[in-house]
């Protein structure tokens, strides 16, 4: 079975949400779980790093659509980085560049949140 | 038949569990690598068919487990096909227009993108829905261009 999971790491008041595998229909839960349990917290700043997920199909994307809104509702963001070709592609396909903020590092991402303070 | 126009069938029949998504994807690689397609290709494949499946498991089968889903693998030189049926709720796509992306970016909707994708990623796409009987859906996708 593929495997998908997540992991949190908190820079200041900055989440980055590092996601690991194949993210599907199946899998797409998981990553459901955690941006709930970062909106619940009061988290709203929200990195995510596509370094090492190897897959998404739209239930995945699905996932970032389900949240964006109440997240930017209270003054956060989820901004994107570290997208391979393959990932970048789908995501570009269905014009979620337009949507969020893609990066190439880590670091440019969690600058943009410190710079609009 | 002689060789040139040789095809090669697969079949593999899957319950309707998303957790079964990640061997039916195996399933469609290890094929389309056999195939001769590019690496490209394949993960358009390979993502299209899962949209299809995902399709067939939420909507057709309404997220019951434990029915079947068959899917057929049919190419040759110059075409690789993939049928998927089930027997589930019948679907038909014309009802589902092609998203104004903008628009519905803009709504935030979550369901509908997978039709889309699989619209974009493969060279054809034909749904026959026999209400009551089954649903079929043929994805394909030309090798011509595509070997090297």
């Amino acid at each position: 079975m593929a495997e998908f999971n997540t992991s949190v790491k908190d820079q200041g008041e900055i989440s980055v949400v590092y996601l690991k595998g194949f993210l599907d229909a199946h899998t797409a839960s998981n990553l459901e779980n955690t941006f709930s349990g970062l909106v619940e917290n009061n988290k709203y700043k929200i990195v995510v790093n596509f370094k090492d997920l190897s897959y998404i199909s739209s239930a995945g994307l699905g996932v970032f659509m389900a949240f964006i809104e109440k997240v930017r509702e209270n003054a956060g963001d989820i901004k994107l980085t570290t997208m391979s070709d393959k990932v970048f592609n789908i995501f570009d396909l269905l014009g979620f560049p337009l949507l969020y903020e893609i990066f190439n590092t880590e670091d440019e991402a969690v600058k943009k949140f410190e710079e609009n303070k | 038949m002689n060789g040139k126009n040789k095809h090669t069938t697969k079949k593999l029949i899957i319950k309707s569990r998303t957790e079964n998504l990640s061997s039916l994807r195996e399933f469609i690689s290890g094929n389309a690598y056999d195939a001769g397609l590019t690496a490209n290709d394949i993960d358009d494949i390979i993502l299209a068919v899962d949209e299809a499946c995902t399709n067939i498991i939420k909507h057709a089968y309404k997220s019951v487990p434990d029915e079947e889903i068959i899917i057929e693998i049919d190419y040759n030189s110059k075409k690789f096909t993939i049928k998927l049926i089930d027997h589930g709720s019948a679907f038909d796509p014309e009802t589902i227009p092609l998203p104004d992306l903008q628009r519905y970016l803009k709504q935030r909707r979550v369901g509908g993108l997978g039709l889309y994708l699989m619209k974009t990623l493969m060279d054809d796409v034909q749904y026959i829905s026999v209400p009551g009987k089954y649903n079929q859906v043929l994805l394909s996708k030309n090798l011509n261009s595509s070997q090297a």
